[in-house]
């Protein structure tokens, strides 16, 4: 008998794992199933209301009467489970990756606990409209929450209306809008200045809610550049929406002195706090000199990502934004907890209802697991964790961290292989490609690429020093590849769960096909 | 004595002596100097002010359980509410796929990473293409109402032009969140109902459309239920000033009634909450999007579009973004509105709805919905001083019932059906005062005859 486990170390370091993904070659949907099969049966309507109502399509015109059946699957239930167990197995949740790759997305565990809990009856069987006195339970989630992320921020109240961190952003932009028009200034105050290091949903959402937005870069280390920021403020100014740290994870230290210029000029701060999870009890919103903020509770708050959502952009402002917020608030009166519609100068609704209640109350459960010195162990840990990786990182041939020379980071790196693309000709996002052929993701940044060959790494709280140590590894692998053997870097993936994608038909109007029933007619494949 | 240090079972390297080693192998001497850049007068002091944790999952469970035990569910009561949510049945495989931790954990992975989330979405686009007969679904967007904000900025964009045309019916809700979304430079115009039917008044239709108009929105079934009758006449007036038609549609009730581009609309919005989602006190919402296939509508789309393409491996299927160009991860405030965390989840869930029903249960479940909400028009009408014919046009699952003749208040009503373990309608009254006290009343397929006798024998108690 071998000793099997010491074939899994080289000098004393683990070996990288043999990975494979999950290839299924799966059909589409539209492939599955035989006519007549059915998934699920509805339940059947009482023999005394068909008796009394006959039939039912005899009300309805002709006009609205559906006259093909949508051509929909036709497929047994057994068979339903096992295509989308096989399309779940081909997708790399954080439940099964070293998720450090995906920075800024702020990839954490999401206790299952919080999962269980959420799916209680108490949760999903609310209808959001019922009588204030029978759902004082979640009412007292959202209110105890809300009490949880003042003392966070150090602002005064927040909404939890909006369905994510741009739709928060968006929100706070429509808030500054609102704020201006009631001082009769907003013909006036028609601009909102970001930094190319926030994410790009604060120019984006500035624009929709009708600014202009000027984007300052930085300066020649990296930080956001107080001369420009004095440059672009004049007396259009209506609003800063920034980020701090930035996506590059470098902090602004003099993030007071921003606030301030913009306040001396009549305009209102707010702070996108998509990468609070390494400043959580460090650092607040208030004392920065914030007006209005937002928190991604699927970030830092570990209500899972959801493929994208649901989520909820919590939001908060300054005592003399609350009349702005979004209807309803939830409030205390003593004894009961109740939706407050008294806001004289809301924005009104940003979504229906009142938020994706059960990402709140997954949020709160994680804080009510940590308290106050669990979150500031999150902070720090994160913290510890960015720079070990940091230090993992920059040892590698070839990679950089660009900026901010000999500082420490605070919650993830943009890194740049711009020399290694020099010397080998390897882009960085082929490096990425390659990364997931080792079960890993592996994100560059968004545009513009600023940073020459950018990644971005953001190790959270939730992964292990061994695991930090695997996917340096992985990534020193990838990086040796480049310069030893480029082309097998450049053809990769060769483990993933499909092979090099042909783009070319995705921006060809001629050819895209965003739909089974587009590829179909584009196609000309005769329907099976 | 010192308090025990916690070890958090949610951080690996909050074990001290790891921690410790880690500040070694960067050369720290404490986390402190991680924070370098944070001026000292910026630094919070002390420890925020929060309630002590349960840091036992069983004592945080205990809490938590303890909290939404004070919840009343539409499990213990009787609910009649809809509104923009509503109460169907789940199947447990919708529970069961989008509780998977492949799908509730993943994020922002690229096709090589993710080719699950991607063709499972794209999936979810072409079910809902065939339901609504149409050639482009978005991956969804938050919800109902933002889709149906959205369409119309895209409808201004399409047609150069900026006024639209809505519903003096469309719920308040939805007006605010058009208002907020459309406010700076899109001209909000209302047009008015019909007093009969509900639907839109097509004399008043006429004198509001000119070439300055994008859009005209209307609903079907309305907010208020009943079910627009004049969809192909709205859309030839429409069209003939060159105006973009947007439909808002609950998809539930497409395996029965014609899907909007039949009758003429060039835009199909809405919620998808009914296919698969919990009402989870709003928490399930999620919005859809739908045009065909022409390039001056698809390059207005803010949200991410997945298409299906090939491999260099013959037979392989991929998927990727369509013109990502146009969004604003490529071009920030550049590109269209924005995209970002939305809904996703819900969008993979729908898919497996629709997957499961297939279009012979889409016919049953419209059916099923029909036959119960006139059966129980047909009960309500029996009561003295109630009436069921606010507007003479036949609805879906909602309809309008009128208290005004019993001298009660719905306030009033609601709060003695509570006390039956009934959610009576949606209170209007506020809403729309127009309407006297009324409310609006849900009806879908968990309903038995039972539940709406029951509710229709409490009523009659209630109102003498």
């Amino acid at each position: 008998m071998n000793n099997i486990t010491d074939e899994r170390f080289t000098d004393g370091k683990p070996n990288l794992r043999r990975f494979h993904q999950a290839r299924w070659d799966e059909p589409v949907i539209f492939e599955l199933g035989q006519p007549g099969q059915r998934g699920i049966l509805v339940p059947e309507v009482d023999e005394g209301i068909k008796s009394q109502v006959g039939n039912p399509l005899k009300e309805i015109p002709d006009s609205l009467l559906r006259k093909n059946q949508p051509q929909l699957p036709e497929i047994s239930q057994p068979a339903v489970v096992r295509h989308y167990v096989h399309l779940s197995q081909e997708t790399l949740g954080v439940d099964c990756n070293i998720d450090v790759g995906q920075g800024t997305c702020t990839m954490k565990y999401s206790p299952k606990v919080n999962d269980q809990l959420a799916r209680m009856v108490e949760m999903t069987e609310l209808h959001p409209l019922q009588d204030e006195s029978t759902v004082q339970g979640i009412l007292e989630v959202f209110w105890r929450f809300e009490q949880i992320l003042k003392e966070i921020s150090g602002l005064d109240r927040f909404t939890l209306q909006p369905g994510a961190g741009s739709a928060a952003i968006y929100t706070n932009a429509s808030i500054i809008r609102a704020y201006h028009a009631s001082r009769g200034e907003i013909d006036k105050r028609d601009e909102i200045i970001t930094t190319i290091f926030s994410h790009p949903s604060d120019a984006a959402c500035a624009k929709v809610a009708g600014f202009k937005v000027i984007t300052l870069y930085p300066d020649e280390d990296g930080y956001p550049d107080i001369e420009a920021l004095s440059a672009a403020i004049s007396e259009r100014t209506a609003g800063l929406l920034i980020t701090n740290p930035e996506d590059t994870g470098i902090y602004n230290p003099r993030i007071a002195e921003f606030t301030k210029l913009v306040h001396v000029a009549g305009g209102l701060c707010s702070y996108d706090q998509a990468n609070a999870n390494g400043i959580l009890g460090v650092t607040r919103a208030r004392e920065a000199g914030f007006d209005l903020c937002h928190f991604n509770l699927h970030k830092t708050f570990s209500t899972p990502h959801g493929c994208g959502g649901p989520a909820v952009g919590a939001t908060g402002v300054t005592k003399e934004l609350i009349p702005f917020l979004p209807v309803p608030l939830v409030d205390f009166d003593g004894s009961n907890y109740f939706l407050n519609y008294d806001l004289p100068n809301s924005i009104g609704k940003i979504r229906p209802f009142y938020g994706v209640a059960q990402a709140v109350l997954k949020a709160y459960a994680w804080v009510m697991a940590l308290g106050a010195e669990g979150l500031r162990e999150v902070a720090e840990i994160a913290v510890l964790n960015n720079n070990y990786l940091l230090h993992k990182i920059l040892s590698i041939r070839g990679a950089s961290a660009p900026y901010a020379k000999g500082k420490r980071r605070i919650e993830q790196v943009r890194y740049s292989w711009e020399k290694l693309y020099e010397e080998t000709g390897v882009h960085s996002d082929e490096l990425g490609i390659r990364a997931a052929d080792f079960g890993v993701h592996y994100w560059t940044s968004h545009h513009p690429y600023v940073v020459p060959e950018p990644c971005t790494l953001e190790p959270t709280e939730s992964y292990s020093k061994e695991e930090l140590d695997e996917y340096a590894a992985i990534i020193e692998n990838v990086a040796n590849e480049a310069y030893s053997n480029p082309d097998l870097v450049k053809n990769a993936p060769y483990n993933s769960t499909v092979h090099t994608i042909n783009n070319h038909p995705l921006d060809d109007p001629q050819q895209w096909c965003i739909t089974w029933r587009a590829y179909k007619r584009k196609t000309q494949q005769v329907t099976a | 004595m010192t308090p025990k240090k916690i070890v958090y079972p949610y951080i690996p390297n909050s074990e001290p002596k790891i921690k410790a080693q880690m500040l070694k192998d960067v050369c720290a001497s404490s986390v402190d100097e991680f924070y370098g850049d944070i001026p000292v007068e910026l630094r919070f002091n002390g420890q925020m002010n929060l309630p002590a944790p349960f840091t036992s999952e069983y004592a945080l469970r205990r809490h938590i359980e303890k909290i939404l035990e004070k919840n009343k569910t539409t499990k213990q009561y009787l609910n009649f509410l809809g509104a923009g949510c509503y109460q169907h049945h789940v199947p447990a495989v919708c529970d069961e796929i989008n509780s998977r931790g492949e799908f509730l954990t993943a994020y922002a992975g690229e096709p090589y990473d993710d080719h699950g989330r991607f063709q499972s979405l794209f999936e979810y686009t072409s079910m809902m293409a065939e339901l609504l007969e149409m050639d482009v679904v978005n991956v969804p967007t938050y919800d109902g109402f933002q889709a149906a904000a959205t369409a119309l900025r895209m409808a201004c964009h399409i047609s150069n032009r900026n006024k639209v045309l809505l519903p003096d019916t469309l719920g308040r809700d939805l007006l605010s969140k058009i208002r907020d979304y459309l406010k700076f430079d899109i001209e909000i115009i209302m047009v008015k109902h019909n007093p009969l039917t509900g639907g839109i008044d097509l004399h008043h239709l006429k004198e509001l459309l000119t070439p300055e108009i994008a859009a005209v929105f209307f609903e079907n079934p309305s907010y208020l239920g009943f079910l627009e009758l004049k969809g192909t006449e709205i859309t030839e007036m429409a069209h003939s000033h060159g105006v973009i038609c947007i439909v808002n549609v609950d998809p539930i009730s497409l395996g029965v009634l014609e899907p909007p581009i039949q009758y003429g609309a060039d835009i199909v919005v809405g919620d998808i909450q009914p296919l698969g989602m919990h009402m989870s006190y709003g928490g399930g919402q999620a919005g859809f999007i739908a045009s065909r296939d022409e390039e001056k509508y698809v390059m207005q789309y803010p949200s991410r579009l997945f298409g299906i393409v090939p491999t260099r491996v013959k037979g392989e299927y991929g998927f990727g973004d369509v013109a990502y160009e146009r969004t604003s991860f490529a071009k920030r405030e550049e590109g269209n509105e924005w995209v970002g965390t939305a809904s996703a989840l819900w969008g993979i869930t729908a898919g497996v709805y629709l997957a499961l029903m297939g279009p012979q249960g889409m016919k049953e479940i419209g059916e099923g919905i029909l036959y119960r909400s006139q059966y129980a028009k047909q009960e309500m009408s029996k009561l003295a001083n109630v009436s069921t014919g606010v507007f003479q046009a036949p609805q879906f699952k909602e309809f309008v019932v009128n208290f005004d003749k019993t001298g009660k208040t719905v306030a009033e009503i609601n709060h003695t059906l509570l006390e039956k373990r009934i959610f009576g309608g949606k209170d209007l009254s506020h809403e729309f005062p127009w309407l006297g006290e009324s409310a609006l009343f849900c009806f879908t397929e968990v309903h038995t005859k039972e539940d709406i006798d029951q509710l229709v024998s409490t009523l009659k108690e209630v109102v003498a």
